[in-house]
């Protein structure tokens, strides 16, 4: 390994000593406990909403949540390895079929949705509900 | 004045602070970092170290240049530069400088070799505007303009910016800060970007613009070489005398 990998690595292993980071991906609801500073205090502050992407590898990986605050659209991008991260848990699996979910920037509410993903047991299990799922607008709501 | 040592940059990454700020920094490595000779007063007319980097066979070094690391009882070495440094500045021969030699938080300079990027445009090499998308200019969007007078001065004058060959030149980043240092990797971690490829040779000093930490070690942290380490382990303390903190 060479040592620009092998630092990174270090300073993975120091920066989530103690701290789980779970499996999600693009499409889950997301809630992102942030540390924040305010003078002297530090609290945590939690931020709710869907990952819409994921980007670059190792510890230069971050995460893009979005989510509809008073009416207006904001994203946040979160570095995975950031020490301001307190915790992050996943709320919801979503069924999406691309890795970056920019096209929710041009939809509002209804077609905003993302269905559930329906994790059945086995590795083949997947294609009934994806069919089912293909389209996510007229997809029962759950 | 202290002297500075040789290094290796091995590239860039990126070190988490514990406030959740990130800083980008450079890796630059110590590949036995060597003092190969020594320049003083009476031989020279100045005072310097001569300092040594990097492995080198035995048998691609001229006997010249063998002879020449015969006498300082070192490996031939790959690179070689001199670093001013006032008369209590000097380390003896032999003795391999550790990473230790900068205090975290003190400011460097560094020096190197820039990439090369061949003959390149005016536009990219001195950031000239280039001429107009439109409005009659045909055929020469990135090129430069005028390049002098009328009949008065009649010439182009010496210097004139124009297209020609970049990088590859000496070049030195002043006051760049040094975030981590590892001893035993020999490592030291300097914020920002310094100049060069990976891989490249790269000259780190104390920083001549800022003021140099009071803890920083004088002359210098280095392992003594290996004669001179058996010298001080034995009963007559006649060992060398300072930089025993590395």
């Amino acid at each position: 390994m060479d040592l620009i990998r092998e630092l990174e690595q270090e300073q993975i292993a120091k920066l989530s000593a103690g701290k789980e980071i779970p499996d999600f991906g693009p499409g889950d609801t997301l809630l992102v406990n942030v540390k924040v500073v305010e003078g002297e205090r530090s609290r945590v502050q939690a931020y709710e909403g869907v990952c819409i992407g994921r980007s670059g590898r190792g510890l230069n990986e971050s995460f893009t949540v979005r989510k509809i605050s008073y009416g207006e659209g904001v994203e946040r991008v979160f570095p995975l390895y950031s020490p301001m991260i307190d915790s992050i848990k996943v709320v919801r699996r979503g069924k999406v079929r691309r890795a970056k979910l920019y096209y929710l920037r041009q939809r509002r509410g209804k077609s905003a949705r993302i269905t559930e993903r329906q994790d059945r047991q086995g590795p083949g299990a997947g294609a009934g509900a994806a069919a089912a799922a293909a389209e996510p607008e007229e997809a029962a709501a759950e | 004045m202290r002297s500075g040592v040789i290094a290796q940059k091995v590239g860039m990454t990126r070190v988490f602070t514990g406030t959740g700020e990130h800083v980008p920094v450079t890796v630059l490595k110590l590949a036995n970092c060597q003092v190969v000779a020594h320049r003083t007063k009476e031989k020279g007319g100045y005072v310097a170290l001569q300092l040594g980097s990097g492995g080198r066979k035995v048998k691609n070094v001229s006997k010249a240049e063998r002879g020449h690391f015969a006498v300082a009882k070192v490996e031939p070495k790959r690179k070689l530069a001199e670093f001013r440094v006032s008369e209590d500045g000097l380390i003896p021969v032999g003795a391999e400088i550790t990473a230790d030699h900068f205090v975290v938080g003190q400011f460097v300079d560094v020096t190197g070799t820039s990439i090369g990027k061949g003959f390149a445009g005016p536009m990219k090499r001195w950031n000239f505007a280039g001429l107009r998308a439109s409005h009659g200019v045909s055929a020469s969007h990135r090129s430069h303009g005028s390049t002098g007078g009328r009949q008065d001065p009649g010439k182009t004058f010496k210097n004139k910016k124009m297209a020609g060959h970049l990088g590859v030149e000496r070049v030195t980043t002043l006051n760049l800060k040094v975030v981590q240092t590892d001893v035993e990797r020999g490592l030291i971690l300097v914020e920002g970007a310094v100049p060069g490829a990976k891989g490249g040779w790269i000259m780190v000093r104390d920083a001549v613009k800022k003021n140099l930490p009071k803890e920083a070690p004088q002359p210098g942290a280095f392992r003594p070489a290996a004669a001179e380490a058996a010298a001080a382990a034995a009963p007559t303390p006649a060992g060398p005398a300072a930089g025993e903190g590395a």
